[in-house]
């Protein structure tokens, strides 16, 4: 997008907008900024602290040495790469890697802070192995709401029910898994039979909530966002309800087995990747299977062609003899099926047993990682990973004690989500027909 | 449905439409106005009756007979108990009306900004800030109170309103969805209030828990029934505020210049930047004005109800606003009508929940398939076999403006 195409045979010619450059100006200055925090803030306050601990392993996991370093150092070089970065950005930019630049460039500072809060704690060292395992946890809900995204928007349907699509998926699960698993049962990957019978019905609830929201936005036309609010609305006041008039009185109705992590073989004995990317639960490793099975599927198939032409231009696609209106419908459910399973995380794959709203915004956060990710599985996947590390973080750094409240923390993956919707990270764009009926002339 | 135009309706209506233009002087499509409102509360409270039954345990461990009658008479008292708690007594309606209050203002919140064509989720972040700008005001102060209550009422509206314009600014500078960033800014907001209930300028003497000082007297909304001399009677002047504040709205949307050019860019910005209207200005102005109106619903619950600050003094009533901005379909007359339902509804329902053991969360139930039946005015043509007027439409737009 940076380099408009020139005429065959010339050189291509570097042709920014003045939107482009105004972007490049305050990524500059981010860098400049984050630059001065880093050198009169965090290595003025850790140069007389020594060295920090970041440990690359727990006492479970296959060993690897700790990461040791001076906290002074680290954060003098830290500075000095940041305003390094800023001045390219400021003269030349950096083209095409601006994105890339801007990722180590927030890792680089994200690194110097966690330095210096490592430092100045009185336990001078973190579970760093355990924070990126945390960071995977955290994210594959987000990442499996923003797949069900993907999947309804790849075909135009706005799905902003996401969140009410998770919170009945979480509820449905434990209650119909609850009675199932009160006797001693045989592992099956990591939980008893009666655990997968609720998952299976949490998927069905997704189902069932995507179909209302493809019934009520392709048949009967209703706006696609009051309709995906309304069926947030309605599961939040309708799990409340049920919670309240069933499980209240009836604790064994909401205690189940928790999915353990599955020990893959060989890989989970990689030093410090092993614990953090391969031992988890089902809904994590599902995450993996579903990012790179919609990936195949939707940039690799006939099928994703015509799925994706109808999200760009239904009537084209209608022209060519692709129906619409199924291919809507069946995404659309689709995806509710991957967000009915990853509600089912929040109970069966977390604490085993539901509290009012307990998803807490998370559908919304995965709303924001599919926008974030530019409708992409992959990308959905990144960002997902973005705000499961922000989730780690702010834990770790209660932990460690700071003094920063922890509330601020909290809101950086708000507050990166609206920086990526206003453009900061670049312009995204949606599928043409997002949000958009299609009324079959 | 489909396949078939929507059926056209001549302006010059019949029957009872006609006597009532005649008698009201107005011409107005009541049927999309009136006639399917109540439809959808019919059909709403009838769907609720019907969760009720199914979600009885008892019938579902044992069914019979006796059982099926016990769960029908469960809920025939369920709603017995919403109407007498929401009109059944001095009490019940003076408690209706003051949830009537906050309602009414976040609904013309939301309603201002459709008319706009702008979907503000975020009523339920503004009244966090716009309520903890008024609880500032209120404990920071030592004022009379013909002095102290306007300045409440104004940092009300300057909280909310620079919670609400960040989005609007964002929107028209940038283009990131408004939807996008209210949610996020509520979330935000939430945050900043538990944060900004632990600092000491706001917390409670002795307290641990994020809880606010009381605010003083002279900023609380005096008590509309106060000379009766009774505690149980909490009815403030939240709720004329709130009838002021809904005719202003009236005003601003249909009499003055601004109005028609939020209305205008509400229809179609393009034309509307065509014809000199400065978008940028007028998307930040009307999120701005959308938060204040938010603002001063949370004034309402703080400074009416409250008299001090929780992380959760904002009730959802900013979420409800969105569903009673629907309801009412954007007008600010249809939003105090949809205001006083949704209080009575609120009211009745503590009254349901004590008296028969039905949670209040039936009544986010009931409001989310009132909006359903609203917005598809088809499944009311369908269910109760009547014409409907104008479809609702497309309100929103994708992400991609």
């Amino acid at each position: 997008m940076t380099a408009a195409t020139a005429a065959p045979g010339t050189p291509e010619v570097l042709i920014r907008t003045p939107a482009e450059i105004r972007r490049s100006r305050y990524l500059g200055f981010t860098y400049l900024f984050l630059a001065a925090l880093v050198l009169l803030l965090f290595y003025r306050w850790s140069v007389d602290l020594g060295n920090f601990t970041f440990k690359l392993a727990r006492p479970t996991d296959p060993s690897a040495p700790d990461l040791t370093l001076s906290a002074g150092r680290t954060t003098l070089i830290v500075g000095a790469v940041l305003a390094v970065l800023g001045g390219i950005q400021l003269s030349r930019g950096f083209g095409k890697a601006t994105n890339i630049v801007l990722g180590v460039g927030l890792t680089l500072f994200i690194f110097a802070f966690l330095a210096w809060a490592t430092a100045q704690s009185s336990l001078g060292q973190f579970s760093f192995v355990g924070m990126m395992n945390q960071t995977i946890v955290r994210s594959a809900p987000i990442t499996l709401g923003a797949l069900a995204g993907v999947m309804s928007e790849r075909v135009a349907v706005i799905n902003i029910a996401i969140e009410g699509q998770l919170l009945a998926g979480a509820f449905v699960a434990v209650v119909v898994a609850s009675p199932l698993t009160q006797t001693d049962q045989a592992l099956i990957l990591g939980a008893p039979l009666g655990n997968w019978i609720g998952v299976g019905a949490a998927i069905l609830t997704g189902m069932l909530l995507a179909w209302v929201l493809a019934v009520l936005a392709i048949r009967y036309v209703v706006d696609q966002i009051i309709v995906g609010v309304v069926i947030t609305i309605f599961v939040g006041g309708m799990t409340a309800f049920l919670a309240l008039r069933w499980l209240a009185d009836n604790p064994q109705l909401n205690q189940a087995p928790i999915f353990k992590a599955i020990e893959i073989p060989l890989l989970t004995k990689i030093p410090f990747f092993g614990p953090v990317l391969f031992k988890h639960n089902i809904f994590v490793l599902g995450s993996f299977v579903f990012v790179a099975l919609l990936t195949i599927l939707l940039f690799r198939t006939r099928w994703g062609l015509r799925a994706r032409a109808v999200g760009e231009h239904p009537a084209a696609a209608d022209t060519l003899g692709v129906n619409v209106y199924r291919t809507r419908y069946l995404n659309v459910i689709l995806g509710g099926a991957i967000a009915g399973f990853g509600g089912a995380f929040f109970t069966l794959g977390s604490v085993g047993r539901f509290d009012e709203n307990m998803t807490n915004g998370r559908g919304f956060i995965g709303l924001a990682a599919m926008i974030f990710g530019r409708w992409h599985p992959i990308g959905a996947m990144a960002a997902g990973l973005v705000f499961g590390f922000a989730d780690a973080m702010a834990q770790t750094l209660g932990i460690l004690q700071t003094g920063v409240p922890s509330e601020f923390l909290g809101m950086a993956p708000f507050i990166a989500t609206i920086l990526v919707v206003a453009g900061l990270v670049g312009k995204a764009r949606p599928p043409a027909a997002d949000g958009q009926p299609y009324i079959k002339q | 449905m489909s396949g078939r135009p929507p059926e056209t309706e001549d302006k010059e209506q019949s029957g009872f439409g006609a006597f009532l233009d005649d008698l009201t002087g107005v011409n107005v499509d009541w049927r999309a106005a009136v006639l399917v409102p109540a439809l959808a509360v019919l059909a709403a409270l009838v769907v609720s009756v019907i969760i009720i039954i199914v979600s009885d345990i008892d019938l579902w461990r044992e069914f019979s007979l006796s059982a099926l009658g016990d769960s029908l008479a469960q809920a025939r008292s369920a709603m017995w108990a919403l109407l007498v708690g929401s009109f059944g007594s001095l009490t019940a309606t003076s408690e209706t009306l003051v949830f009537s209050a906050p309602l009414i203002l976040a609904g013309l919140s939301v309603a201002i900004g459709f008319k706009a064509g702008l979907f503000n989720i975020g009523a339920e972040g503004q009244m966090l800030i716009g309520g903890m700008a008024a609880v500032l005001v209120g404990i920071k102060f030592s004022l009379p109170i013909v002095f102290h209550l306007p300045l409440v009422v104004i940092g009300a509206i300057v909280g909310g309103g620079i919670w609400g314009g960040i989005a609007g600014l964002l929107r028209a500078r940038t283009g990131a969805h408004e939807v996008i960033t209210t949610i996020m800014l509520n979330s935000i907001a939430g945050l900043a209030v538990i944060w900004m209930l632990n600092t000491t300028f706001f917390q409670a003497p002795g307290r641990n828990d994020p809880v606010s000082r009381d605010v003083l007297g002279s900023a609380r909304l005096p008590r509309l029934l106060g000379f009766l001399d009774r505690t149980d009677l909490r009815l403030h002047l939240g709720i004329v505020l709130a009838l002021v504040v809904a005719y202003i709205v009236y005003w601003i949307l249909f009499k003055s210049t601004l109005g028609f050019e939020f209305r205008a860019v509400g229809f179609n910005p393009d034309a509307a930047s065509y014809a000199g209207m400065r978008v940028t200005w007028l998307y930040t102005s009307v999120m701005a004005l959308s938060g204040a109106l938010a603002g001063l619903a949370g004034m309402s619950q703080i400074n009416g109800v409250l008299y001090r600050a929780t992380p959760g003094f904002a009730a959802g009533i900013g979420f409800d606003a969105i569903s009673l901005a629907l309801l009412g379909r954007s007008h600010p007359a249809g939003v105090v009508a949809a205001g006083f339902l949704f209080g009575a509804l609120r009211a009745g329902g503590l009254e349901m929940q004590v008296a028969t053991d039905i949670p209040i969360d039936l009544i986010s139930v009931i409001q989310a398939l009132v909006v359903v039946f609203i917005a598809a005015p088809a499944l009311i043509r369908a269910i109760f076999r009547v014409k409907t007027g104008e479809e609702i439409g497309q309100l929103t737009k994708g992400w991609g403006t």
